[in-house]
């Protein structure tokens, strides 16, 4: 097959959110505030691992090199890695794991929405399946949001710095490539940027009934989809990939 | 073999191949099986996963290419499909009837998970005495498809196989 490289970067993008998010939720595995916080976190780990492997499947096969699902995900470096900045950020206090995961997922709700009326067949039916899953994820961490924010003194404190902190990565979610204008023309994306004025709205309606101020318009940081992360997306896959690396065919 | 036979056989050994997790219900009656038929002699069964990142599903697979195997069923191709996505209204009612008597309660129609998502109380009933005196403690539990719930009548704590 030769390859479809505007295909392959969108979709190894959608991959690698998945992954990574779902690596930094699983490292909170046997740390989780209470045991029924650290099972959901561990659920939505397994549910996003479970749909990257669905998108980086698929990117193996616009590769154009016949990759694996593990090869996209083991043996790339982290030029090659495409996910928004913010999945890959620190799990810091709980507070911003449900601040990063709050922002996301109201993102993800309303991609993945879209993303079901996607031309490309493998697309849409993975946004199908994984939309019954993040409806899960989007109610659980605006739940915190409100409960933590609406919460103490101290809650309540750590929440909005977790928001601002946090606002600083949340542009990137709606901008959008050259390539991935294309893929909007055909129908193969829907346009992230037409999202925005929805995940306005719906993050302002929540931060208010968590009585947590939004934050100002500020400068925002991008650079993910095309390779340019944070320092902490090595130290990741540092760990992520050691194993399949070190011993590359090592099985069960 | 006739064709028809041979289907029919096939579902025969799938219906005992079971959920690793839930060793009570049948991957058929679970309905992970989305079709079984027959391509040119070639025999076709298309499964469907649960949760994305349900762990069972390679076991699942695992399990059934086995069965089909032990039972003489070659060639055969398990293909996985993922469109329609699976869902609890997928499961048979001999399934929820099994999984209701193993202690987890049944998932509930989907109205009912639809407005609970929405933050409305869900009435889900306990699978240990039959009380709606229940509620719901946290909706991860113990696997992707469970909820966790507690009956407020006898106590006992119980999954609650949540919608999808
Ligand atoms: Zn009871």
């Amino acid at each position: 097959m030769s390859k479809d490289t505007a295909r392959y970067n969108a979709v190894t993008h959608l991959g690698d959110n998945a992954l990574i998010l779902g690596h930094r939720i699983s490292e909170w595995c046997g740390h989780g505030p209470v045991l029924e916080q650290d099972i959901a976190m561990t659920n939505i780990a397994l549910d996003l691992i479970g749909q990257a492997r669905m998108y980086l499947e698929y990117a193996g096969r616009l590769s154009g090199e016949e990759k694996s699902d593990d090869d996209m995900a083991y043996r790339r470096d982290v030029l090659d890695f495409k996910n928004f900045l913010v999945t890959e950020l620190p799990n810091g206090d709980y507070a911003d794991t449900i601040a990063r995961q709050f922002v996301f997922d109201q993102w993800h709700f309303l991609f993945l929405s879209a993303l079901q009326q996607s031309t490309d067949e493998t697309l849409s039916a993975i946004a199908q399946k994984s939309l019954k899953e993040v409806t899960y994820h989007k109610r659980w961490s605006a739940e915190w949001v409100v409960r933590l924010g609406d919460g103490t003194d101290e809650s309540k404190e750590k929440m909005q710095r977790a928001i601002d902190d946090i606002w600083m990565f949340t542009g990137e979610l709606f901008t959008q490539t050259d390539e991935e204008k294309e893929l909007v023309k055909k129908g193969v994306l829907p346009n992230a940027e037409a999202l925005k004025s929805t995940w306005d709205s719906e993050v302002k309606r929540i931060l208010d009934e968590a009585t947590l101020s939004l934050p100002g318009d500020e400068w925002m940081q991008s650079g993910g989809k095309t390779g340019y992360h944070t320092e902490h997306l090595g130290f990741i896959l540092a760990e992520m990939q050691f194993l399949p690396r070190a011993y590359p065919d090592a099985t069960w | 073999m006739v064709e028809t036979d041979r289907i029919a056989k096939a579902w025969e050994v799938l219906e005992t191949v079971e959920d690793p997790e839930i060793p009570v219900i049948s991957v058929v009656d679970l309905g992970i099986v989305r079709d079984v038929s027959d391509d040119d002699g070639t025999l076709k069964v298309n499964i469907t996963p649960t949760y994305s990142g349900c762990p069972a599903t390679q076991v699942i697979e695992d399990s059934i290419v086995e069965a089909l195997d032990k039972a003489d069923m070659r060639p055969f191709d398990v293909k996985t499909v993922l469109s329609p996505p699976w869902s609890t209204a997928m499961i048979r009612e001999e399934g929820k009837r099994k999984l209701k008597e193993y202690g987890i309660a049944p998932p509930a129609d989907d109205a009912v998970d639809k407005k609970a998502l929405m933050g409305e109380e869900r009435q889900i009933t306990c699978p240990n005495c039959g009380s709606n005196n229940t509620h719901m403690v946290s909706q991860f539990g113990s696997t992707p498809c469970k909820a966790h719930f507690k009956c407020k009548e006898c106590l006992e704590p119980f999954d609650y196989f949540k919608c999808l």
